[in-house]
């Protein structure tokens, strides 16, 4: 599904993601732990296609296509969904509104006829249960006013619609209360499925007490210095990143 | 407060945006030369079969007029106009025997309507609306006309009105903008070729939106419109104005001047949507857009609300204005105006408060974009006898890219101590991180700048009629095609 080999990326001048390699099988939620500042959101946004975030080597591949040649736009209608760790208000434009424009513009980019107003909001209605986001909160305007959880919860809702092939979970965890942590994982856990492959970026274990990793990674100094099973994860939480740090100088 | 916004990579580019509305009707014209003198007055005056007292009041405006100078104070630069090489006359062929039907209309004209998107048949069946188009200088197509009579509105062109009310278009003409208002008020005055007239009788409730379809179309031709809107006792009405124009190499004047009152417990609410042709990547060949609008609450109770869209022209000088005579009467300004390119918008509002605990409303929405520049020029006044008045301004403005600019320029007066007034302003520019995200949803570069402007501008958009708004949507999406790259 996703390939990333040798990953090199400069933001503002300045080397961030330093030789990167992840590979990521369909069907698979890979976790990626590490540091503040390690390089996991720009990771994130070289995948999405950011401006400003300059690939100076090396390739990715999803699906058998080289993603670092698409528009964001493009990417998204290939299947490419990141759930932001800082999502962004759009004032006076509405939930619904903006994930309808989405939605058909993603449908219209694959060649498929736009969803009419019943059909979507019928779409709508039954994710929304998913994450249990309420009526109210998706006619609100985009992440306008909405406290940290509520955005959150909203970055899922939106994937729960467009359904995407594969999705980058910024950190999504933090700011949920317990609720909706378990909520939210379960709306994750429902969307797994054997065409749909997950990045899911945390600094806490706990999250994977719910969503279950098949491999978790250790992303530091812009490189994947360790991988392992969920157990990694557990070790991570009692040790810290020392050990793997001293691992990744040596 | 004047704020550019700083370099922006993915929104300096490529600024290139076709005009839709950019074609020319062939349509046989019947025009004087061009030239102003009081001849070409008494001309039109003669043309249109006026009666003795309107032609005096023109000579006495355009005479007002040879002693005024034409206003700079606005933030807005273009070169001077010769009103010596424009022609103040021009009318279709078809207007001597007038059509009764869609039918009997000009076929190009239907045309030209067709091409906008505007089909009137269709506009009509839909939406019920009474549509007097105004093409060139003279009505040509009225509809309606018998229901509304029934509950005895009169919606008709400016020159009907002169013919069959004269008692109404003397009583009212000139009232809240007198002649010698400013230099293009008084041009007008003097040379006006037609326009709207509606008149609400007391009590009565307009069963219909009321519409004009602005046009300029022939070459050199000086617009020179004149629409009077009289609600009288307890009447409501409202009324919508759109115009759009084809592409020109030359720059032509518009002038036009809007009158509104409003009697006691009355209400008219003015929507416009102004498509001009805004002239190509340099500014070259647009509308100059100078226009006189004002409206007066005369009676206790009485409103009046303008709400404008404004994405034409090249330049546009322009502030819809309440004069809130009556007691307990409210003046309300909705606005949004874009300038892409090289167009220079200078717009705003005058409410002036005379009555007790009158209340105003300002909410101005200005988009920038390319090197457009933006001034929102506003001005607050609270009279001596203004008892509890209040007033609220609020002034947003949106900057997308790195060339353009908006400014702030606020005018407060007030005389009495009981008034209350609020302002609020922000600038903002379109985020690079709200366009990434909208990106990574599916949408394109531009599909993402249009929506986000029309979020910015949703609490103007929200106050026009349905079948307007819709229209206005995609017109700031049409306007700033190509202002991200
Ligand atoms: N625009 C920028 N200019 C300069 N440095 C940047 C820029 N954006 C990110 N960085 C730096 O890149 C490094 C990696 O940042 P990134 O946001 O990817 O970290 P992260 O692993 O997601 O951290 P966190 O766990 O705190 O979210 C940091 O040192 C950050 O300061
Ligand atoms: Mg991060």
């Amino acid at each position: 599904m996703l390939k990333i080999e040798n990953l090199h990326a400069k933001v503002d001048g300045k080397d961030i993601l330093r030789g990167l390699t992840l590979e990521v099988p369909a069907g698979e939620v890979h976790a990626i732990m590490g540091p503040n500042g390690s390089g996991k959101s720009t990771l994130s946004y070289v995948l999405a296609g950011r401006d400003g975030y300059e690939v100076t080597e090396g390739s990715v591949t999803f699906q058998g296509e080289d993603l670092l040649a698409m528009d964001p736009e493009e990417r998204a209608a290939s299947g490419v969904f990141l759930a932001f760790q800082y999502p962004v208000a759009i004032p006076g434009v509405s939930n619904l509104q903006f994930l309808r424009t989405a939605l058909n513009s993603i449908r219209k980019q694959k060649g498929e006829d736009e969803l009419n107003a019943a059909q979507f909001m019928k779409l709508a209605r039954e994710k929304a249960k998913l994450v249990e986001l309420s009526p109210e909160l998706m006619k609100r305007a985009v992440n306008h006013g909405f406290s940290g959880g509520e955005k959150k919860r909203n970055e899922i809702f939106q994937m729960a619609m467009l359904e995407p092939s594969l999705a980058i979970l910024d950190e999504t965890d933090s700011g949920l209360d317990i609720d909706a942590l378990r909520i939210v994982s379960q709306g994750v856990n429902a969307l797994r499925g054997t065409d749909r492959s997950m990045l899911v970026i945390t600094h806490y274990q706990r999250l994977l007490d719910h969503i279950v990793p098949d491999v978790v990674h250790v992303l530091v100094n812009g490189r994947i210095v360790r991988s392992g099973d969920k157990g990694l994860a557990l070790e991570l939480e009692k040790e810290g990143y020392e050990k793997v740090r001293a691992e990744a100088r040596a | 407060m004047t704020e550019t916004a700083p370099q922006d990579a993915a929104i300096t580019e490529a600024l290139s945006r076709k005009y839709d509305a950019g074609f020319i009707t062939e349509i046989e014209q019947d025009q004087a030369p061009p030239g102003l003198d009081e001849n070409t007055v008494r001309f039109i005056s003669a043309k249109k079969k006026e009666p003795e007292w309107l032609l005096e009041w023109r000579l006495e405006a355009f005479r007002r007029w040879q002693k005024m100078k034409e206003p700079r104070w606005a933030k807005v630069d273009y070169p001077a106009i010769d009103y010596q090489a424009i022609s103040y006359w021009a009318a279709p062929k078809s207007d001597a025997d007038r059509p009764k039907s869609l039918d009997e209309v000009d076929p190009k004209l239907l045309e030209t309507y067709e091409k906008l998107g505007i089909p009137l048949h269709e506009r009509e069946a839909l939406a019920g609306v009474a549509v007097d188009a105004v093409f060139d200088s003279v009505s040509v197509h009225t509809s309606f006309r018998e229901r509304l009579a029934e509950v005895g509105v009169i919606f008709c062109s400016f020159s009907e009105a002169v013919q069959e009310h004269p008692e109404l278009v003397r009583k009212y003409l000139g009232k809240v903008v007198p002649t010698t208002d400013n230099f293009f008020v008084a041009l007008n005055s003097a040379v006006f070729s037609d326009g709207s007239f509606v008149y609400i009788p007391p009590g009565v409730r307009c069963p219909m939106e009321l519409s004009t379809y602005f046009r300029i179309n022939a070459a050199n031709t000086g617009q020179f419109e004149r629409t009077l809107v009289i609600a009288d006792r307890g009447a409501y009405v409202s009324y919508l104005e759109g115009c759009t124009a084809p592409q020109r190499d030359e720059n032509q004047l518009h002038a036009a001047v809007v009158e509104l009152i409003a009697h006691e417990d009355a209400e008219i609410k003015y929507s416009t949507v102004q498509n001009w042709y805004p002239g190509d990547e340099t500014g070259k060949g647009g509308i100059y857009n100078f226009v006189t609008k004002r409206g007066l609450c005369d009676g206790d109770r009485s409103k009046i609300s303008w709400t404008q869209v404004e994405t034409g022209s090249a330049v546009t000088w322009k502030y819809p204005s309440c004069i809130l005579k009556g007691d307990d009467s409210v003046g309300e300004f909705y606005s949004v105006a874009l300038s892409n390119h090289a167009q220079q918008a200078d717009t705003g509002t005058k409410m002036i408060h005379l009555g007790k605990r009158t209340r105003s409303t300002i909410i101005s929405k200005g988009i920038s974009a390319g090197r457009g520049q933006q001034t929102y020029r506003g001005g607050v006044r609270i009279g001596r006898g203004a008892e509890g008045a209040r007033n609220y301004t609020q002034c947003d403005s949106l900057l997308i890219g790195s060339e353009c600019g908006a400014h702030t320029v606020p005018y407060v007066e007030v005389r009495n101590p009981t008034a209350q007034l609020e302002h609020e302003a922000t600038t903002s520019k379109i985020g690079e991180d709200q366009l990434f995200y909208c990106r990574q949803r599916g949408l394109s570069e531009e599909d993402a700048v249009s929506l986000i402007v029309n979020g910015f501008a949703k609490q103007v958009l929200d106050e026009l009629p349905m079948e307007f708004a819709v229209e206005a949507q995609k017109l700031l999406g049409v306007s700033l095609e190509g202002a991200v790259g």
